[in-house]
């Protein structure tokens, strides 16, 4: 299934835990020193240099090539998004930002931020890098420089990225529930056994 | 010579996986039955292909450089390993990764204090060998060092390693590939867990008690249902290596290091003549 940023609420509300999607349209890089400057901002009431609402925080840190005046992505994978628990439900509340996309899944609190504000999580492939700078269509801007390569915000045009999982919904769908529910069971009778 | 040598180790280790990674993810795909897993692994296989044929590093995360280096130490031969990783920043590029611990400032080449990691050991020949690996934080962050109890014995092993890969989860970017540490002292563990972690696929140790852990673990962790970056799955673990080194009789050390599926290396063998052999899988 395709979806296209910016999201509408009835849109991501439609998703399920378990779907397969491809995005088109621009996503936010974001990792743990962008959020905590984006709350920083925010709990000031001060505007932030970019428009979330209706929009996509990716969990990556890409590897970028200036070539003259251009940017170019040579490597754009998803990166561990349980660092960015403790500020995301704010981040959801605060931006009114419709998808998150990471690896590795994200914490109950984030879990509950979503059925709430209508956001959905989507998984995708950790260390597919190239793969994902391939769907990078355009780079459009690069904010807060000063945090780094890695750390920056950069707003990337992408076109048919993915696959991406529904992992988390916003019915209180989890994969990574499901998952770990089964997997304790499994360790504790493995342990049993031991 | 050491420059130009460390430039295409890091080039050669960011852009393509040695053959033993490979097979054993085009085995877990062939493992899996559900379609996430599934999925999960033909997009790493493509990856790989794209990264190879576009001469560009696998993932974003091209980690802080590590290099064990057998031959006599010398200044050249420091200052030519941190010529190198600069350089290969800039032109493969890598990601600059490497920050000061505690003001968090990125230095911009990836170099610091203690960066690279270096190890030095004797030389084994006429040749000076370096063995580079790029370590990602995302494996790197879910490792672990336990102080076991002796009596705990190999069935503690199990658990504390049980434990630490079912917590991990999707985080470390399974499956990976588990390097363990027994015995020695604290670093002496921690150590050889990540030499563990240099050892193909498939090849085991060759004490017969740590060759029989290595066996009992993979078949736990992959009945573990973590499966392909945490979504679910037959298959968690590309393999586990077991280095030992003899410890204490007071004690059990087990250090536990991940590797993700981009399981990056590369060797390189320098002679005196001046040729260069460059392996992936390593020299005997």
């Amino acid at each position: 299934m395709r979806i296209e940023s910016p999201l509408r609420e009835e849109a991501v509300r439609e998703l399920r835990v378990g779907q397969t999607v491809s995005l088109t349209g621009v996503v936010h890089t974001a990792r743990d020193e962008a959020h905590a400057r984006m709350l920083e901002l925010l709990r000031q009431g001060e505007p932030l240099p970019f428009d979330l609402k209706g929009g996509v925080i990716y969990h990556c840190g890409p590897i970028m090539e200036r070539r003259g005046d251009e940017w170019r992505v040579i490597a754009a994978g998803p990166t561990t998004s349980a660092r960015m628990d403790g500020m995301q439900a704010e981040v959801i509340e605060r931006t009114g930002v419709r998808a998150i996309i990471g690896k590795g899944g994200m914490s109950r609190p984030v879990l509950e931020a979503l059925a709430q504000h209508g956001c959905v999580y989507l998984a995708y492939t950790g260390g597919a890098a190239v793969l994902a700078a391939k769907s990078v269509k355009e780079v459009v801007r690069e904010h807060w420089s000063d945090l780094g390569m890695a750390e920056a915000v950069w707003e990337l045009r992408m076109r048919e990225f993915g696959p991406l999982v529904v992992a988390m919904d916003c019915h209180g769908g989890s994969l990574y529930q499901e998952v770990e529910a089964k997997v304790n069971a499994e360790r504790e009778r493995m342990l049993r056994v031991l | 010579m050491v420059e130009e040598t460390v430039v295409r180790l890091m080039r050669t280790a960011t852009t393509t996986l040695p053959v033993d990674v490979l097979a054993a993810l085009e085995r877990a795909l062939a493992e899996e039955t559900e379609e996430i897993a599934k999925a999960q692994l033909r997009t790493i296989l493509e990856n790989i292909r794209l990264a190879e044929e576009g001469r560009v590093p696998m993932c974003q995360d091209t980690g802080v450089p590590i290099f064990y280096v057998s031959g006599l130490w010398d200044e050249g031969l420091e200052a030519g390993i941190r010529q190198g990783v600069a350089r290969a920043t800039r032109e493969v590029p890598l990601r600059p990764n490497v920050v000061h611990p505690l003001t968090r400032h990125n230095t911009g080449d990836n170099l610091g204090d203690g960066m690279p990691v270096v190890h030095f050991s004797p030389p084994k020949g006429d040749f000076i060998e370096i063995v580079h690996m790029p370590k990602g934080a995302g494996s790197e962050n879910m490792s672990a060092l336990r102080m076991l109890n002796p009596s705990e014995g190999a069935n503690g092993i199990k658990r504390a390693v049980l434990e630490v890969i079912t917590k991990a989860g999707g985080r470390p970017c399974p499956p990976t590939i588990v390097g363990l540490g027994v015995g020695g002292t604290t670093e002496e563990a921690a150590y050889l867990a990540k030499r563990a972690v240099l050892r193909p696929v498939g090849r085991r140790s060759l004490d017969p008690e740590a060759a029989r852990l290595e066996e009992d673990l993979e078949l736990m962790l992959n009945r573990s249902g973590v499966g392909p970056m945490g979504l679910g799955g037959r298959t968690t673990v590309l393999g586990v290596s077991v280095e030992l080194a003899h410890c204490h009789t007071a004690s059990l050390p087990v250090a536990i290091n991940l590797q993700c599926w981009a399981a990056r290396r590369c060797s390189a063998r320098i002679y005196p003549d001046g040729r260069v052999l460059f392996r992936t899988e390593g020299f005997e």
